[in-house]
C-alpha cells in the first residue's frame, strides 16, 4: 500500500483560475518535506508496533526508530537525547514547560523564598500567555514585560523584573508574527546567574537558525514538527538534565517519556520530526542564505512599488523567511481578499480568524488602525523566486487598487 | 517487516501478531485518507484557501468520529490520544470529587491520584451497590470514571447501569472506550456517558490522535491552553493527517464490526484448545461479558516474562499486560483488584486478536504455547523428582 501523494503538490502546478494559491504562510504551517514523508511511511504501515511493547520485535523496532529520532532532534539544538520529551506539539510543550515548572516549584519548594513568579513578554504566543494566565488564577504572579518598538526585549528591563521569587523566564526564540530573534544567550546568562529557569518557545526558530541550549543556557525549549517541514501532531520539549530543570507532568499514566509525558508515542510522527530535524541540521545554513535573498527580493520589490510600506519588527535580527508589513491605510483583511493568488495572513493562525488587531503589533506601539494593516508573509523551503515575483505583483497591484478606492471614497466619489 | 526484524536477530519465519490491544495495524482506508491529507499543507486556523481546505477536512473527520458513537459532531474534541483524553475528562470536568474503578487504565488512575476507588468483583466488574454507597456518602458533585472494556482482560462493564447510578446521584459519568471502540458496537446514548474517550491507533488509525467526546452541554476546562482550537477546549494546531486517518479508521471499524463475530469464535477456540492442552491454565474474567478479541491466560508456575520472551522467540507476539508498563514487569493492578493472587497474576499473559487474525495465527500461538508449557512442566516435574 502506498501513502505517497500521486498528484503534484498543490500550489506548484501552473496557475489556473481554480489552482491553489501560492503558499506564503510558512510561519503558520509548512509543507511536509517529501523526504520526511518517505521516512515516515514504513512506520504507518508495516512497522506499526507499539514502541512500549518491548517484549516483541514490532515494539522494539518502533522503539529503536523513536530513539534515533530523539537523537536527531537533540542534535539540532546541541542537547543530549535523554533531554528530549516528545509531545503532541509546541502548544503542549509550552504548557508543560510553564505549568510543569510552576507546579513542581509549588509542590517541592526550595529553602528560602518561595519561587512563585514568572516573567514573560506581552508578545509571546497565545499558548504561553494563556498558560501564564491560568497560573495567575492558581495564585502565581506573572510579569508581562513590554518589548521595544523593534519587538526585542530590553535586557535591563528583564533584569529589573527578576526578583528573589522569580521561578521562570519564558521568552520566544523567534517570533511567529514578526520574526524577531531575541538575544537568547544574554537572557540565558542572566537567568542562570539568578538561579531562574529559562524557557524558550522555539517553535519558529528550530531548524531555521542555529540554536545551542548549552551556549545559550536554555533550560526548557519548545519544538514543533509542522513548523519545520515535519508532520502536525508532534513536538518536543527540551528539559535540561544538568542542572536539572524539574517539572510535574501534565499528562500522567503509563509513565512514558521518563514520566514527563504519558501516552503511546506516535512512532511515524516521531520518525517524521527526527528526519525533519536531520534535514534542517544539514541544510539550514545554505537555506538561510537562499531565503534571506528571496526575502530581500520581496522586500525591495514591494518597497519600490508600495509607497509608505513599513516593516514591522527588527530588520536585522529576524528569521530569514519572515516579513511583516504595514500597508499604510489598507486594512489587511481587504488586501488578503484582493490577492486570492497568494496565501498570506494577518498574523498568528490561532487568532487570525478574529477581527481584533494583532496584539503583537499593538505591543510594538502601533495604533489599532495601523495594526489592522499588518500582513505576515512567510517564505519557506519550497518558495521559488518566481513565486516571490508573483507575490510582489499581486500585493502591489492589490494595494494600489485599494489605495485608489480609498482615495476616491475620501473625495466623496464612488469607486467604479 | 523483514529488514528490521532481521536486524533484531529474528530469522525470516512466520510472525503472528496477537497484541492488538497494544496497537492495531493501520487500516488501508486510513492509509489512503492520510495519503490524501499528507499531500495538503495548511493550518486549519488560517483564513486563506489552504487553511479553509484543512478546516473542512477536520470538520468532516469530526462527523465521522462522532458517527462511531452516534454522538453529535460538535461534541468531539480531537486530542493527542487516549491518555490526554482521559486527563481532559477527569481534570477538565470541574468536579472536586472523582471516583474511578480499581481496574482503570493508568492514564485514568494517575490523572487524579487521590481519586476514590470503586471496587470490582472477582470477574473484574464494578460492584454497582458499592458505587451507589460511595456516591451517597458524600454530597459533593462528583465525576465517575469507568472504562467500557478492560485492556488487560477484555471484561466489559455494565456501563448503562453505572451511568444510571452516577446520574441518580448527580454525578457525571466518563467512560474510557479506547479498547472497546471498533471491537463492539458503540452507542453514546446506550453507554449513557457524559464523556467518552477514544483512541485512533487501537482501532486501525494512526498513533498520536484520539478524541474526548462530550455528549451533552458540559463545559470543559482545557488542559492545554493557547489558540482557540477545538472550541477552546484543546489548544494546538490540529494533527490534520492523524485526524484524517482516525476518521477513515472509525468509518471502516464501524462498517466492519461484524468481523468480530469471527474473531470471537477464534478466541473461544484458542481458549478451548489451551484448556485442553493444560488443565491448570486459567482464563481470567472468563465468566464475565468480554470483548470478542481478548484473552488473559495464566500458565501457573511460569512467569509472564518468561512466556512472552519464549513466545517471541517462536515468532508469536503477545504481552504481559498493558503495553505502557510492559517494559517493566510489575504486578497487574487489574488482576490484583480482581483478587487474583500474585503468583497467578504474575503468570498471566494477554493475547489480543484483531480483524485480520486467522486460524493459522491461533494454531501458531497454540504450538508455541503448548511447547513452552510442556518444557516447563517437564522441568518442574524433573526438579521435584531430583
Amino acid at each position: 500500500m502506498s501513502l505517497a501523494p500521486a498528484a503534484p503538490l498543490p500550489g506548484l502546478e501552473p496557475r489556473r483560475p481554480n489552482a491553489m494559491p501560492i503558499y506564503l504562510d510558512n510561519q503558520s504551517s509548512t509543507r511536509l518535506d517529501p523526504r520526511v514523508l518517505d521516512a515516515m511511511l514504513p512506520f504507518f504501515t508495516e512497522q506499526f508496533g507499539n514502541p512500549h511493547s518491548t517484549s516483541h520485535a514490532y515494539g522494539r523496532i518502533a522503539a529503536e526508530a523513536i530513539e534515533q529520532a530523539r537523537s536527531e532532534v537533540a542534535a539540532l539544538i546541541q542537547a543530549d537525547p535523554r533531554e528530549l520529551v516528545f509531545t503532541s506539539g509546541a502548544t503542549e510543550s509550552n504548557n508543560l514547560a510553564i505549568k510543569g515548572a510552576a507546579h513542581f516549584a509549588r509542590l517541592y519548594p526550595r529553602s528560602g523564598q518561595p519561587r512563585d513568579h514568572i516573567v514573560t513578554l506581552t508578545t509571546e504566543h497565545k499558548c504561553v500567555l494563556e498558560s501564564c494566565l491560568q497560573l495567575e488564577r492558581e495564585g502565581f504572579r506573572v510579569t508581562y514585560l513590554p518589548v521595544e518598538p523593534t519587538g526585542l526585549v530590553a535586557l535591563d528591563a528583564l533584569e529589573a523584573a527578576l526578583t528573589e521569587r522569580t521561578l521562570l523566564v519564558s521568552v520566544m526564540a523567534a517570533h511567529n508574527e514578526i520574526g524577531v530573534i531575541q538575544p537568547l544567550a544574554e537572557i540565558g546568562a542572566l537567568c542562570r546567574s539568578k538561579g531562574v529557569l529559562f524557557h524558550s518557545d522555539a517553535a519558529q526558530a528550530v531548524g531555521k537558525i542555529a540554536l545551542d541550549v548549552e551556549a545559550m543556557q536554555i533550560d526548557l525549549l519548545s519544538i514543533s514538527g509542522h513548523k519545520v517541514y515535519g508532520p502536525k501532531g508532534i513536538g518536543a520539549l527540551y528539559v535540561r538534565r544538568r542542572p536539572r530543570a524539574r517539572l510535574l507532568p501534565l499528562i500522567d499514566g503509563g509513565g512514558q517519556e521518563r514520566g514527563l509525558r504519558s501516552g503511546t508515542l506516535p512512532t511515524p510522527l516521531c520518525v517524521g520530526i527526527g528526519r525533519a530535524a536531520a534535514i534542517a541540521a544539514a541544510e539550514m545554513t545554505d537555506e538561510a542564505v537562499r531565503l534571506r535573498r528571496l526575502r530581500d527580493r520581496l522586500q525591495t520589490g514591494l518597497a519600490r512599488r508600495v509607497p509608505g510600506l513599513r516593516l514591522n519588527g527588527d530588520a536585522e535580527r529576524r528569521l530569514p523567511g519572515n516579513l511583516n508589513f504595514c500597508f499604510p491605510g489598507i486594512p489587511a483583511i481587504k488586501l488578503i481578499e484582493a490577492c486570492p493568488g497568494i496565501a498570506i495572513s494577518t498574523g498568528s493562525a490561532c487568532t487570525s480568524a478574529s477581527v481584533e488587531p494583532s496584539y503583537v503589533l499593538r505591543a510594538l506601539g502601533l495604533s489599532d488602525a495601523d495594526a489592522n494593516t499588518g500582513i505576515r508573509i512567510g517564505l519557506g523551503r519550497f518558495t521559488t523566486p518566481e513565486e516571490v515575483d508573483f507575490a510582489i505583483d499581486a500585493l502591489a497591484a492589490g494595494a494600489s487598487r485599494l489605495a485608489a478606492e480609498t482615495a476616491m471614497a475620501g473625495q466623496g466619489g464612488t469607486p467604479i | 517487516m523483514s529488514g528490521g526484524a532481521a536486524r533484531h536477530g529474528i530469522m525470516a519465519r512466520t510472525e503472528t501478531y496477537l497484541d492488538w490491544n497494544a496497537t492495531a495495524p493501520l487500516r488501508p482506508e486510513a492509509a489512503a485518507a492520510m495519503s490524501a491529507a499528507l499531500a495538503r499543507c495548511g493550518n486549519p486556523s488560517s483564513v486563506h484557501r489552504w487553511g479553509r481546505a484543512a478546516r473542512q477536512a477536520v470538520e468532516h473527520a469530526r462527523s465521522a468520529v462522532a458517527a462511531l458513537l452516534d454522538a453529535p459532531p460538535e461534541g468531539v474534541v480531537f486530542v493527542s490520544g487516549g491518555t490526554e483524553a482521559n486527563h481532559l475528562a477527569l481534570l477538565g470536568a470541574g468536579r472536586d470529587r472523582v471516583l474511578v474503578s480499581a481496574v482503570e487504565h493508568d492514564s485514568v488512575l494517575r490523572a487524579v491520584p487521590e481519586a476514590e476507588r470503586i471496587p470490582v468483583d472477582r470477574e473484574g466488574i464494578v460492584v454497582p451497590e458499592a458505587l451507589d454507597r460511595l456516591l451517597a456518602a458524600d454530597p459533593r458533585p462528583a465525576l465517575v470514571s469507568v472504562m467500557l472494556a478492560n485492556n488487560e482482560t477484555g471484561v466489559v462493564q455494565p456501563v448503562a447501569e453505572i451511568a444510571a447510578i452516577a446520574h441518580a446521584n448527580g454525578a457525571l459519568f466518563h467512560c474510557d472506550a479506547v479498547q472497546a471502540a471498533g471491537k463492539i458496537a458503540l452507542d453514546a446514548s446506550a453507554i449513557g456517558a457524559d464523556l467518552v474517550t477514544l483512541s485512533a491507533h487501537k482501532l486501525g488509525g494512526p498513533p498520536g490522535v484520539g478524541a474526548l467526546v462530550v455528549t451533552g452541554e458540559l463545559e470543559l476546562t482545557p488542559l492545554l491552553r493557547g489558540g482557540g482550537q477545538e472550541r477552546r477546549r484543546r489548544a494546538g494546531t490540529e494533527n490534520l493527517v492523524g485526524i484524517a486517518g482516525f476518521a477513515a479508521a472509525a468509518i471502516a471499524a464501524g462498517e466492519e464490526i461484524a468481523v468480530y463475530d469471527r474473531v470471537r469464535a477464534l478466541r473461544n477456540a484458542l481458549e478451548a484448545d489451551v484448556a485442553e492442552a493444560a488443565s491448570e491454565a486459567v482464563v481470567l474474567g472468563a465468566a464475565a461479558p468480554r470483548l470478542p478479541n481478548t484473552s488473559a491466560i495464566a500458565m501457573p508456575g511460569v512467569t509472564a516474562e518468561t512466556q512472552v520472551i519464549a513466545l517471541d522467540l517462536d515468532g508469536v507476539m503477545v504481552s504481559a499486560g498493558a503495553a505502557c508498563s510492559s517494559g517493566k514487569v510489575v504486578p497487574s493492578h487489574v488482576l490484583e483488584a480482581m483478587g487474583v493472587g500474585p503468583d497467578l497474576a504474575g503468570s498471566t499473559i494477554r493475547v489480543s486478536l484483531g480483524s485480520t487474525s486467522s486460524e493459522a495465527d491461533i494454531a501458531h500461538f497454540l504450538r508455541a504455547w503448548t511447547a513452552l508449557y510442556r518444557r516447563c512442566r517437564d522441568f518442574s516435574v524433573g526438579a521435584r523428582a531430583a
